[in-house]
């Protein structure tokens, strides 16, 4: 089964109609999304500018880690979840949606990223003294804030459908990126 | 006196009008409105968890304060502009939003609880560490932010 028609089956399930159609659901969720990653996105900026050194230089990273890093994550755990029953609720658009895939592509390099600054920036660090800064961690809190406005930016941008499927004529790049099959009479 | 005649002044503004007839204007610029609204709840969270005692503990609150505000300023700074510009471009649908006044009424109360109780308490140095007053401010401070998290929400759902 291709993920184009595993999406369209789960679109298909009742449980994702009713979340679709719901009156309050829905928008409870999308606002949960939207506050969580208020809350994520300003912690993890806050971190990002420290590993910069442009603020708290004299707040050792390691503080940063213990104490507010568990909150970036309590938050970055409930957008996950609302985020998933999101896309859960209109799974085939979002699957074919531009702005979706742009995401999902730049929330993995971010959360290399991640990877890159705890295994090889953050052993480093902890050692040194507080004000310590490395190149390394310079990277990885500039990467950090670029991929994270960037998933930001995109997110927002889900909500718009000019470059929907269903909306053809599309340029062929378009249509590519978006694994669309135009029907002869729409092109 | 009903403010509607305002708000309709502001709908016809040029600025209103670019924003209505463009595709792109007003994602765009709701999409920067967002990074301020993460900006100014990190820089907000950073002090007000440290007065809850349950974020960064060892730094006194007069600094973790000096060193957020800067960055708290300039994100609802980002935040008014941007909000000016959305709203210009649907003020009468605004008028007309009753998440739109929560909005507004929690926005002034927030920003004066914040320039006034906050920052007075942030700046004693040592009186507001581990006090009962800190926890009650943080509280506040973060019970107005949200008011103002959700009526914005909600503005686009009306």
């Amino acid at each position: 089964m291709s993920l184009l028609a595993f999406f369209e089956w789960l679109g298909n399930t009742q449980w994702s109609v009713d979340l679709h159609e719901s009156q309050y659901a829905y928008p409870i969720i999308e606002s949960v999304h939207v506050w969580t990653m208020a809350v994520f996105f300003g912690l993890a900026v806050m971190f990002d500018l420290r590993l910069l050194g442009w603020t708290f230089r004299n707040v050792p990273i390691s503080q940063f880690n213990r104490r507010v890093l568990p909150w970036t994550i309590a938050a970055f755990v409930i957008m996950v979840i609302t985020g998933t029953l999101l896309f859960f609720a209109i799974p085939l658009r979002s699957y074919q949606n531009i702005f979706f895939r742009m995401k999902m592509v730049l929330l993995v390099l971010a959360g290399l990223n991640v990877w890159f600054f705890h295994a090889r920036v953050y052993p480093q660090v902890i050692g040194g003294p507080d004000s310590s800064m490395t190149k390394g961690a310079r990277l990885a809190g500039a990467l950090s804030l670029s991929l994270w406005i960037g998933v930001v930016f995109l997110g927002r941008m889900i909500a718009y459908n000019w470059f929907d499927c269903d909306r053809q004529p599309q340029p062929d790049v378009i249509n590519f990126l978006t694994s669309c099959i135009p029907t002869a009479a729409e092109h | 006196m009903s403010l509607l005649p305002f708000f309709q002044w502001c709908y016809q503004t040029p600025i209103g009008g670019a924003i209505r007839d463009s595709t792109w204007l007003f994602p765009l610029i709701e999409a920067f409105h967002l990074v301020g609204l993460g900006l100014t709840v990190g820089a907000v969270l950073i002090v007000d968890l440290r007065l809850l005692g349950v974020g960064l503990s060892r730094q006194p609150v007069t600094q973790l304060s000096a060193a957020t505000e800067p960055w708290m300023l300039g994100s609802l700074a980002l935040m008014f502009v941007s909000g000016t510009a959305l709203f210009l471009s649907e003020a009468i649908k605004c008028y007309y939003s009753f998440p739109f006044w929560v909005k507004m009424t929690t926005l002034l109360l927030a920003l004066l609880f914040t320039f006034t109780v906050r920052r007075r308490l942030t700046r004693m140095s040592r009186a507001s560490e581990r006090s009962l007053l800190g926890r009650f401010t943080a509280l506040t401070s973060l019970t107005l932010w949200f008011g103002v998290a959700w009526g914005g929400r909600w503005i686009g759902f009306s």
